[in-house]
């Protein structure tokens, strides 16, 4: 069902992850995916996936939610661990010898480690997007693209449509079940048939679904103009991004954890 | 009469397992009987958009069983699209699901879908249009050019020309002025008198529903508040108010009359009926007087 897309998905809480700086929890998440490049050797790995760990235990996620979120992006971990498993070379004797495939040790110790690497990545993305709302992210990411504003490089417009884009999605996925719903009810038939009998079965559903959206945007203009919206200029807020003496603590927390994770690179040998 | 429709012990929960787990139907059992007029009305949240999207099988309860004309959707090897042929459902705000080029062609998409032949969908769209009053010069403009109550006639009738044996209708006049409202009921009866199908009516209108249905189901928190015929329903008016529902005006005027010490009968609930009530009390009174 489209309920499980968890792209986005909010799991509200009241851990100190959620109540976090933003600002603080997306640089921490760049970081820590660049530490996940930076450290791609088995130690690097296994404690960046612990320190994952505890920070899902902190924030009180069931474990079930990271499998959802990872279950998405399962074919094409398998993929690219099958590519590697098969096309990376390495000295000595191959493991396995099969007409014109060899697999070698250090193949499957690749395809291991990009497996994990991957599966770290999202975890790691997810876990932002469980505890920060769209809205508050999106205002993280204004504040922290302001010095780009004196470029002339529009950020409150690109924040305001990540906004209007993200609040609505929830709204259109709703939409979306609404039609298909009142579609079933009249038997369409969405889940059989052919590829192309499937095809002209979107045709109910998109068309209604795209009449509502336009709907929807015109009536938010005119909502926005309606309360004088005109943008960046002079706007204040109504809640301020703060960064309090608790987020220094969980800075200092996070920087000596992914600082640590990044100098294995110099002890244990990993991919290049 | 036999029973069109059963719910044994139903129970459907939004989201499951998470934190915003919320129960929107707490183990709910009553039956229909073929050839009903129900009302089902409601405070918003109580569970009734919820409750009627089971009888064609687009929420699978959590726990419980539904049946319809004796048999259970969620049986193994059931065949679900039979069901939604057999049981119409028409969504809120239905007119926002119009796709085709034509009235006639978004009519004919439930009973294209059925697998009829041509000539027998023509022959429907036709019969369906004339029970909601759509003219041929409408049948063959686009849904997009019609006014909101002629788009909701087209939703309705879309669903009627799959000629089910039951029909929900979730808050059909529901945006419209009085008189497409009133159109719209009356068109609904008149189907309902005329083809003699269950129907299924959902309304925040306690009007509508003493004008229209012959049973109402009363929904409050999750479950079932009251099931019985409009009569026994609207006698226990202070009931109702006290469930935060509005009762007709013609009703409340009658129970503020009881209150005030009147013999008047409580289960008033039409105009003609109220005018009647009011004749014989009238009558009683002075007979009673020239006893005196």
């Amino acid at each position: 069902m489209l309920k499980d897309i968890t792209i986005g998905q909010h799991f509200p809480g009241h851990s100190i992850l959620h109540r976090c700086d933003p600002r603080l929890k997306l640089v921490a998440t760049i970081a820590y995916i660049i530490v996940l490049f930076v450290a791609p050797n088995p130690l690097g790995l296994a404690l960046s996936i612990a320190l994952l760990a505890a920070l899902y235990k902190i924030a009180q996620i069931p474990g079930k939610m990271i499998l959802k979120s990872l279950k998405p992006i399962v074919p094409i971990v398998i993929f690219t661990a099958v590519l590697n498993l098969f096309f990376v070379t390495g000295q000595g004797e191959p493991l396995v010898h099969f007409w014109v495939l060899n697999i070698y040790a250090e193949g499957v110790k690749y395809a291991i480690l990009l497996a994990v690497r991957v599966c770290a990545l999202i975890a790691g993305t997810s876990l932002l997007t469980y505890t920060t709302s769209p809205i508050v992210l999106t205002d993280a990411i204004e504040s922290l693209l302001r010095p780009l504003a004196k470029l002339h490089f529009p950020v409150h417009e690109l924040a305001m449509m990540m906004t209007i884009a993200l609040r609505f999605i929830p709204t259109l996925i709703e939409e979306t079940e609404k039609i298909m719903n009142a579609q079933k009810a009249r038997g369409a038939m969405l889940d059989s048939g052919t590829f192309t009998q499937r095809i002209k079965a979107l045709v109910p559903i998109l068309i209604p679904l795209f009449i509502s959206a336009f709907r929807r945007a015109d009536e938010l203009a005119m909502a926005m103009e309606c309360r004088c919206y005109h943008g960046g200029e002079g706007r204040t807020r109504l809640k301020q991004l703060k960064f309090t003496a608790e987020d220094f603590r969980c800075l200092v927390v996070i920087t000596v954890a992914l600082v640590v994770i990044a100098c294995t690179r110099f002890f244990v040998p990993g991919l290049v | 009469m036999s029973e069109i429709i059963r719910v044994e012990n139903l129970s459907y929960i939004y989201n499951p397992g998470m934190p915003d787990a919320t129960t929107a139907l707490d183990n709910i059992s009553f039956s229909v009987e073929e050839g009903d007029f129900v009302g089902i009305i409601g405070s918003t949240g109580s569970g009734k958009s919820t409750l009627i999207s089971h009888f064609n099988g687009l929420n699978r309860p959590t726990s419980g069983r539904v049946l319809v004309d004796g048999k259970d959707l969620w049986e193994q090897g059931a065949d679900l699209r039979s069901f939604r042929f057999l049981v119409g459902l028409v969504m809120q705000y239905p007119e926002y699901q119009l796709f085709e080029e034509t009235c006639a062609k978004d009519i004919a998409y439930g009973p294209r879908n059925m697998g009829l032949d041509e000539a027998e969908v023509q022959r429907r769209v036709k019969e369906a249009a004339a029970f909601v009053g759509l003219t041929d010069e409408l049948l063959e403009k686009s849904p997009f050019e019609l006014s909101g109550g002629q788009k909701r006639r087209v939703a309705i009738a879309g669903v009627m020309a799959m000629h089910p044996r039951v029909l929900v209708l979730d808050e059909p006049a529901a945006g419209l002025d009085p008189e497409g409202r009133d159109t719209i009921l009356s068109q609904i009866k008149d189907y309902h008198e005329k083809t003699g199908i269950t129907v299924l009516l959902v309304s925040h209108s306690m009007e509508d529903i003493a004008k229209y249905a012959n049973r109402v189901l009363v929904m409050h928190r999750a479950g079932i508040a009251m099931y019985d015929t409009v009569e026994n329903v609207f006698a226990r008016a202070e009931d109702l108010l006290q469930l935060g529902l509005s009762v007709p005006q013609v009703t409340q005027i009658f129970l503020k009359l009881r209150q005030m010490g009147l013999d008047i009968p409580a289960d008033v609930y039409t105009i003609p009926y109220a005018v009647k009530a009011i004749q014989k009390a009238l009558a009683a009174k002075q007979g009673g007087g020239a006893d005196a």
